[in-house]
């Protein structure tokens, strides 16, 4: 349980973590743009290094971006087994019946876990210097645009921090019914899987229930405090937007040029 | 079944910065048969103390002997459905664990969990709804059209239905009307009398453990800073209040009847007889003394 990455914060005062939401969001999904132009060795070593980087200023232990890697090790074992058998390629390293392994192959299946692994990092990089709150704000901010094609910007902003919001309540309440079904002699962690998927059963409908129950309190909560959406309401955090945040801004900027020249150069 | 902690210590997620010891090096025995209360304030560490006594913890240091069996950190984990089936637990709410159809099934989900067949465990079922006051009628209902109070009953029931030789209770009467308090303590009072259960209570209401309790442990801040006799550990009302607890009103009252009017009721009363019967005495002993005087 405590090894899922979201809502993993972890509060600091680095650089990153004084970066604004949306600069962090936009980079995130412009670095993983970034990722997909890259082709030659020479452009992944610049994002490797910008990734490297990124986790020094992040001053967050590199063992808890190791950690993220793991739930996902298998995923990429399994492609990248899948890239060496099937890739076509001229010339074969290794022939073993109908599998041959070529080099095309074994390089492509390097480049895809490089992909993989940077994508993951620099994600891990967002969610670890970011409360999840502040990352609703963040993309609440920047979904703004879309109001005026009638989009419910608030709206959805708010089921996403509601839903981030309950992530850790939803996972305490999992624990506590958890062992009050382990007492009752329900071992979660052994039998076939048909058998385990049977004992989610006794978690799964009282987590049901409990949380129909509270999102239940939580209208009338809300509405008891005169929650009311729309155009009106004010805002508790306030996001600023510094010179900090430009920069990044600018840096990706150049290091997309950069991409772009190198892609063709080297 | 006797339960011993030694040098017990606790961390959540050790080696990360969210690295959080809530247990300091506790050391304690309850004995088989005992009726033992566990106090201290919110965020004592009352909560993961109670999961180490059927296993569901595993001390970071230290080792807790359940019986025979010794539970700690080194030691691969096997066996534990027989110490959870000797140690009952009922959580904090237990009505958030019901998930059957029926009351019935929901009951018997444990006993089947250890082995009964299905019928043999509604058996049980049906045998022990009159124990927490509810009427076999009760079988076949849905555990979610009931009231809050017999939802507990249910949930208790459930772990009842268990036989355990050991009753753990956090809580046990959150939430409930006073009469429903009552009984419920009641209720497991007359369990422990009658079958020589031992009980654990985890509890904030210091009348029932004046009232019930013969063993108490007192914690504050993961450590286990006094334990005894309620009788003793409640002589010193000014130290308990200084860790956020309190005395039963009773022992308030005799210890302001001292205070205020100088009259030493000669006994802690843990009850509100033993408290009159104090005061009787008391009384007479002045009459006494005017009548020859």
């Amino acid at each position: 349980m405590d090894k899922l990455i979201l809502g993993q914060y972890i509060p600091g005062d680095s650089f990153i973590h004084r970066m604004d939401p949306r600069s962090k969001l936009i980079s995130a999904v412009w670095f993983i743009v970034l990722i997909f132009m890259a082709s030659t060795w020479w452009t992944y070593g610049m994002l490797v290094a910008v990734v490297l980087f990124a986790t020094v200023l992040s001053s967050i232990p590199l063992k808890f971006y190791l950690n993220s890697l793991k739930p996902l090790a298998f995923l990429l074992l399994i492609t990248v087994v899948f890239q060496l058998m099937f890739s076509q390629g001229e010339t074969v390293l290794f022939e073993l019946g109908w599998v041959s392994i070529t080099q095309e192959g074994l390089i492509n299946a390097v480049k895809i876990i490089l992909r993989f692994v940077l994508i993951v990092i620099m994600s891990t990089i967002l969610t670890l210097t970011t409360t999840p709150l502040e990352i609703a704000d963040g993309i609440e901010s920047l979904l703004k645009p879309l109001k005026k094609l009638k989009v419910p910007v608030q709206e959805i902003a708010l089921i996403l921090s509601i839903s981030l919001r309950f992530v850790p309540t939803l996972m305490q309440e999992t624990e506590k019914i958890m062992n009050a079904q382990r007492a009752r002699g329900v071992d979660f962690s052994s039998g076939s899987l048909i058998q385990r998927m049977k004992k989610v059963v006794p978690l799964l409908i009282p987590l049901f229930i409990s949380s129909i129950d509270r999102a239940d309190q939580l209208a009338v909560a809300m509405t008891a405090r005169g929650y009311r959406g729309g155009d009106s309401r004010t805002k508790l955090r306030q996001l600023t937007w510094t010179k900090l945040d430009t920069t990044v801004m600018l840096v990706f900027l150049a290091l997309t040029f950069g991409l772009g020249i190198g892609r063709y150069l080297f | 079944m006797e339960i011993q902690f030694k040098n017990v210590n606790y961390t959540y997620q050790p080696d990360t910065p969210f690295e959080n010891k809530v247990l300091h090096d506790i050391n304690f025995t309850i004995e088989h048969g005992s009726y033992t209360a566990i106090v201290g304030h919110t965020g004592s560490g009352k909560s993961t103390l109670l999961q180490h006594l059927n296993a569901l913890k595993v001390p970071t240091t230290g080792s807790v002997w359940l019986g025979d069996y010794e539970v700690n950190a080194s030691k691969k984990q096997k066996a534990l459905n027989d110490i959870r089936k000797e140690v009952g637990v009922v959580f904090q709410f237990p009505e958030a664990q019901l998930f059957e159809e029926t009351i019935g099934k929901d009951i018997a989900f444990g006993p089947q969990n250890f082995g009964a067949t299905e019928e043999e465990a509604l058996r049980l079922a049906r045998e022990i709804l009159p124990v927490v006051g509810l009427d076999e009628s009760f079988m076949d209902k849905s555990p979610f059209d009931l009231s809050g109070g017999q939802m507990r009953r249910v949930a208790i029931a459930g772990v009842l239905v268990m036989k355990p030789s050991v009753l753990v209770l956090d809580e046990p009467t959150a939430g409930l009307d006073p009469k429903g308090q009552l009984e419920m303590m009641d209720l497991f009072n007359r369990l422990h009398e009658e079958e020589g259960i031992t009980i654990i209570l985890v509890t904030h209401q210091m009348e029932d453990v004046g009232k019930y309790a013969d063993n108490m442990i007192v914690l504050d801040a993961g450590r286990v800073v006094d334990q005894g006799a309620p009788k003793q550990v409640f002589k010193n009302q000014k130290w308990l209040q200084s860790i956020q607890l309190d005395v039963p009103q009773t022992v308030e009252f005799a210890n302001l009847l001292a205070e205020k009017k100088q009259w030493e009721v000669e006994r802690l009363p843990m009850t509100l007889t033993e408290l009159a019967d104090g005061i009787v005495r008391r009384l007479e002993a002045e009459k006494q003394v005017n009548g020859h005087g």
